[in-house]
């Protein structure tokens, strides 16, 4: 007897058909080179990242890849455990920020016209800071603490998520099974959870892929400032931010860490656009 | 009540509706007051000790207890607070000596060269850029394009400008200055050679959003049957592009643009520091370090307005590019608000 096929999910179908696009393995193929380089480098690394291997800017040698920063350390070393702070923080403010936002916009959505325009309006004010000048508003009065700085960054995400979820999910409540479900009587958090949030899914995602870009380049920002991790850490941001005077003479310190930055950010701007693209239906093989 | 109010200015047609559109602008601005002031002070920890950290004496913790009003209530202290900053007047910085009025003022016009600079080169550039791949679509131009802003998009600010500096700067061509040399106070006008990797950054940080919409709202037009309608009646492709097709197809970006004008006004604060650029984002950085209060406050309270600001001039823009909504306005038998449809998200 054969067995009925399983329904593939409609996130399978859109996984798959994103994975399909160039750009969507590449970025992932990135992703995942810098991931294992974060996670796993500090194994690796030859040297510990504070220790003093060599003179101030020393070039790049047999015994140190990158050569040695401003300090004396050595770049590569320091390179390798300089990823971990920088994504973890960005991943606790990502999902914090849009996890958030998805709940005002759920809630907002569902809720009466009045509520849901009052929270909007609100929404709209807490929009008016770009995220860099709310982030160090809140550092200036409360000081650098690196958890602090996560969760404010995530907090400047989540009125934006809200506007996005809210506006999806208002589609979703015009449609036959959300009236349906209202009329047989299901209570608000059923509907919320079981017919709303599966059907703003893929808005959800191509946020979460957005806002984790922005994540990366707003906490690398802040360490690059100054403001954020403080030394003698090793962080991305903080050692682009540490070599930048020694750019001419020794270049690694900054090219490394803004490298891996860059491609990071990339990779996952490429999985998020091709997934938008699956998504919305355009596009679907490159070319109509 | 409001609804009353609200019929009352669209009826009156695009004065009164503009009038209406700035007296909203009211209480948004009193609402960020009130969120600077939270997002600083409003919460337990006492400014003062953080501020002077190691140094505190009790005599100078008073004193700047006082300069901050931090021994009234909370209301009192926000309602002191807010009444001077909505007339421009920020008090004086933690040091004492100088009014940061004083020091704000010819940063902030250094400030808008900088952004008015890139505003400048980054709009045009972005729409022709946008039309172009929209035209050319499933090209080279447009597939060449649609990579480098995907790829422009994704990088942080800071991150440009570095790159910026490494390629044009330091170490590959040395053209330009990698820092400024204005000197704090004269304007930046003095020296265009500082001005140009800051724009340079700017202009790269906004252009591909600016563009991406705009080759969307492009395509969605071209596709439209008036453009049809105008290719059929034997229009040259030239005469359908830029008559027909541009005029409407620029209206959605309006609001995109507006939004990345006040984006800029973040973004110019990381890329001054990167220049050391004199503007209100050099001192700003200084100021967190210092953790001087009044400035930060004052100039995310600046910064915020201006978003304000710009968001109704784009939504007075959008209005007059739009033949549709302009004959609505001044029609005055309106009773809907379109801006309760019209979609302004940020990308």
């Amino acid at each position: 007897m054969k067995k009925p096929l399983k329904p593939r999910s409609q996130l399978h179908t859109l996984t798959a058909l994103t994975f399909k696009q160039g750009y969507a393995k590449l970025g992932g193929l990135i992703i995942l080179v810098i991931l294992i380089l974060a996670l796993l480098g500090p194994y690796f690394a030859p040297y510990t990242f504070d220790e003093f291997v060599d003179a101030p800017n020393a070039p790049r040698s047999q015994t140190l890849m990158l050569g040695a920063d401003y300090f004396g350390r050595d770049v590569y070393s320091r390179f390798l455990n300089g990823g971990r702070s920088i994504i973890g923080l960005s991943l606790i403010s990502t999902v914090l920020g849009v996890g958030l936002g998805l709940l005002v916009g759920l809630f907002a959505a569902s809720a009466k016209p009045r509520t849901d325009s009052l929270i909007m309006r609100f929404n709209d004010i807490l929009l008016a800071f770009p995220q860099i000048v709310f982030v160090l508003l809140v550092v200036s009065g409360f000081g650098t603490s690196i958890f602090l700085i996560a969760v404010t960054v995530g907090l400047t995400h989540a009125p934006r998520t809200a506007r996005i979820i809210r506006a999806a999910a208002a589609e979703v409540m015009e449609r036959d099974f959300i009236k349906a479900a209202i009329a047989v009587g299901e209570k608000r958090q059923r509907i919320i959870i079981s017919e709303l949030l599966p059907n703003v899914t893929s808005p959800l995602l191509v946020e979460f892929g957005l806002r984790m870009t922005y994540s990366i380049g707003l906490v690398a920002a802040v360490s690059f400032l100054g403001l954020g991790l403080q030394p003698p850490a090793a962080d991305w941001g903080l050692m682009i931010n540490e070599n930048r005077g020694s750019l001419t003479v020794q270049p690694w310190g900054v090219i490394a860490p803004i490298a891996a930055i860059a491609l990071f950010t990339i990779g996952i701007n490429f999985i998020t656009d091709s997934f938008a693209k699956s998504a919305i239906g355009i596009d679907r093989k490159g070319k109509e | 009540m409001v609804k009353k109010i609200r019929n009352f200015f669209q009826q009156g047609g695009l004065v009164l509706f503009v009038l209406g559109r700035i007296l909203a602008g009211i209480p948004i601005i009193i609402a960020l007051t009130i969120l600077v002031f939270v997002a600083t002070q409003a919460l337990p920890g006492d400014a003062a000790v953080s501020y002077l950290a190691n140094t505190a004496t009790p005599e100078r913790l008073a004193a700047i207890r006082d300069q901050l009003n931090l021994e009234d209530s909370i209301w009192q202290q926000y309602f002191s607070w807010a009444t001077h900053a909505l007339r421009f007047d920020f008090g004086t910085t933690l040091t004492g000596e100088t009014s940061v009025s004083a020091i704000l003022g010819p940063r902030i016009q250094n400030t808008l060269i900088l952004m008015a600079s890139s505003g400048i080169v980054a709009i045009p550039l972005s729409i022709i850029v946008g039309v172009y791949a929209a035209v050319r679509r499933g090209k080279l131009f447009d597939s060449v394009s649609s990579v480098i802003t995907l790829i422009l998009a994704a990088l942080p600010e800071f991150v440009v400008a570095i790159v910026v500096v490494f390629f044009l700067a330091t170490n590959i061509f040395m053209i330009f200055p990698a820092i400024s040399f204005v000197e704090p106070g004269t304007l930046a006008w003095s020296d265009p050679m500082s001005l140009a990797l800051p724009t340079l950054t700017l202009v790269l940080a906004v252009t591909p959003y600016v563009s991406r919409i705009m080759r969307g709202s492009m395509i969605e037009v071209m596709e439209s049957e008036y453009i049809q309608m105008a290719r059929l009646k034997g229009l040259s492709e030239r005469t359908v592009i830029l008559r027909h097709a541009l005029p409407n197809a620029i209206a959605p970006t309006i609001q995109v643009i507006a939004l990345q004008l006040a984006w800029l006004a973040g973004g110019v604060v990381v890329v001054e520091a990167v220049f050391a650029y004199p503007g209100i984002g050099t001192v700003m950085i200084e100021s967190v370090k210092a953790r001087d209060l009044p400035i930060v406050q004052a100039i995310t309270l600046m910064i915020g307005a201006l978003y304000v600001v710009l968001n109704i001039l784009a939504d007075i823009g959008t209005i007059l590019s739009t033949p549709r909504l302009r004959t609505k306005y001044v029609r005055k038998n309106d009773t809907t608000n379109i801006f309760a449809t019209m979609d302004t998200d940020q990308l």
